[in-house]
Order: C-alpha cells, then structure tokens, then sequence
C-alpha cells in the first residue's frame, strides 16, 4: 500500500512538472525525482518480500494494510516537507530575497 | 532492517562526485570563454545536473525509507540507533543491506542511468536538427 501510494504520487509530481516545464520555478522535478526514489526502493523491497511470501503478499491482512495506507500518507507528508524546505530555500522566484531586502530598507 | 544506509551511502558519494564535476565543468567554462572557443557554446544539459537527478533520487528515497524503519521500529533515537545492533541481530542486518540495500541502490542507478541516456539521444538528434537546419540555409 505504501509503495502504491508513493508511486501515485510520483505519476501526479511528474504530471505537474511536465505541464510546467521548461517553467522551474517550483521545482516540481525533485518533488518527482523524491517520490520516484522512494518508489523504486519500495519496489526492491517489495520484490524481496515476494520472494519470502509468494501470492500472500497480494493479500494483506486489512490491519496491515490500513497501517501501511497511514504510513503511505505520512510518507507523502514527509515527502511534501522535503520539497517545500528546498523550494524555500533555493527560493528560485527570488520572493524571500525581496522580503528581506524590503525588511531592511 | 537498515537496508536504506546503501543508497544512502550512495547518496554522499554522488553528492560529492556532483560538487568535484560542477567545480570542473566551472573552470573548463571559464577557461574555454577565454580562449573563446566552442565549448563555452556548447548546449545540452550539464553532467552535474543529471548527477543532480541521482541525488535527489537517492536522498528523497533514503530519507522516506529511514522514515518508515522509524515507523516500523527499526530505527530508534538513542544509542546504536538501529534495532537490530542493540538486539544482536548485525549478520542479519548486514545480510539484508547486501540483498534489498544493494538492490535499491542498483535499481535507482539504472533509472537514472536510463533517463540520462534518454535525454543524451534527445539532444543529439536535437543537435543534428540544428546542424541539419544550418547547412539547408
């Protein structure tokens, strides 16, 4: 379910970037690129857990699977935060740099 | 167990590899717009950018794993941090991050060593159509 999620929300990061681009602003690419990092790691995983546990895997328990859907969403959170620490700090629309400049004048 | 330390691992080699090839790609720059020959002219996307496609691939993915062991238990905020070391588990782990570790790693390299080789097919026959476009006229 977690990895479901991320991918998801990679397909929709990377959606965005490609009606955006060449527009950068936002850097909508390392929102994608981060959620594709993460996906593909999951998928690795998930391929080892296969191996383990063979057409079971398909089939969570509901409990394992609510939990993972939670921790999915909380990926996705962390995955949102990550992305808007960089956007704030590389500040590629220069609107933090014109705030400070505006304070100290 | 702690399989997310690979490619985190991989992740402070390529940043650095990325900070030694922009510093290099810097100077040759600087040094061909003095000399003024075509390099400086030389369009296409930079190898420090696509290293910069890895980074963010290999961090964001280590970042959001290292979250889910944190989840999971895996990963604990006192001393030795990981689980696994405090229970005595370390061939276990060291199993584990020689198996799906390694494979993260390997799997997210080869995706970007896909999009670069995408993008560099891309600006070739970009290239061609310019010298292509310059030659008709």
């Amino acid at each position: 379910m977690t990895l479901l999620i991320t991918v998801f929300a990679a397909i929709a990061a990377t959606l965005l970037w490609y009606k955006n681009a060449p527009d950068n602003s936002m850097r909508y690419g390392t929102l994608a690129l981060i959620y594709w990092g993460a996906s593909l790691m999951w998928f690795a995983d998930a391929i080892f857990e296969y191996a383990e546990l063979g057409a079971e895997f398909f089939t969570p328990a509901a409990a394992d699977m609510l939990n993972d859907a939670y921790l999915g969403l909380c990926v996705l959170a962390l995955g949102f935060i990550i992305w808007i620490v960089t956007l704030l700090i590389k500040d590629p629309k220069g609107i933090i740099r014109k705030m400070s400049v505006k304070k100290n004048l | 167990m702690a399989c997310f330390l690979v490619p985190g691992t991989e992740a402070i080699v390529t940043t650095i590899v990325t900070a030694v090839v922009k510093k290099k790609e810097k100077n040759d720059l600087k040094k061909a717009s003095y000399e003024g020959t075509s390099a400086a002219e030389k369009i296409g996307t930079k190898f420090s950018t696509k290293l910069g496609w890895l980074n963010k691939m290999l961090w964001g993915g280590s970042a959001l794993l290292a979250f889910e062991h944190i989840w999971h238990g895996e990963v604990i905020p006192t001393f030795p941090f990981l689980t696994a070391i405090k229970d005595g588990n370390v061939g276990e782990m060291l199993a584990e991050m020689g198996t799906a570790g390694v494979t993260m790693a390997v799997l997210v390299t080869a995706a970007w060593a896909g999009m670069v080789i995408v993008s560099s097919i891309i600006e070739k026959r970009q290239a061609e159509n310019t010298d292509s476009k310059e030659v008709k006229v």
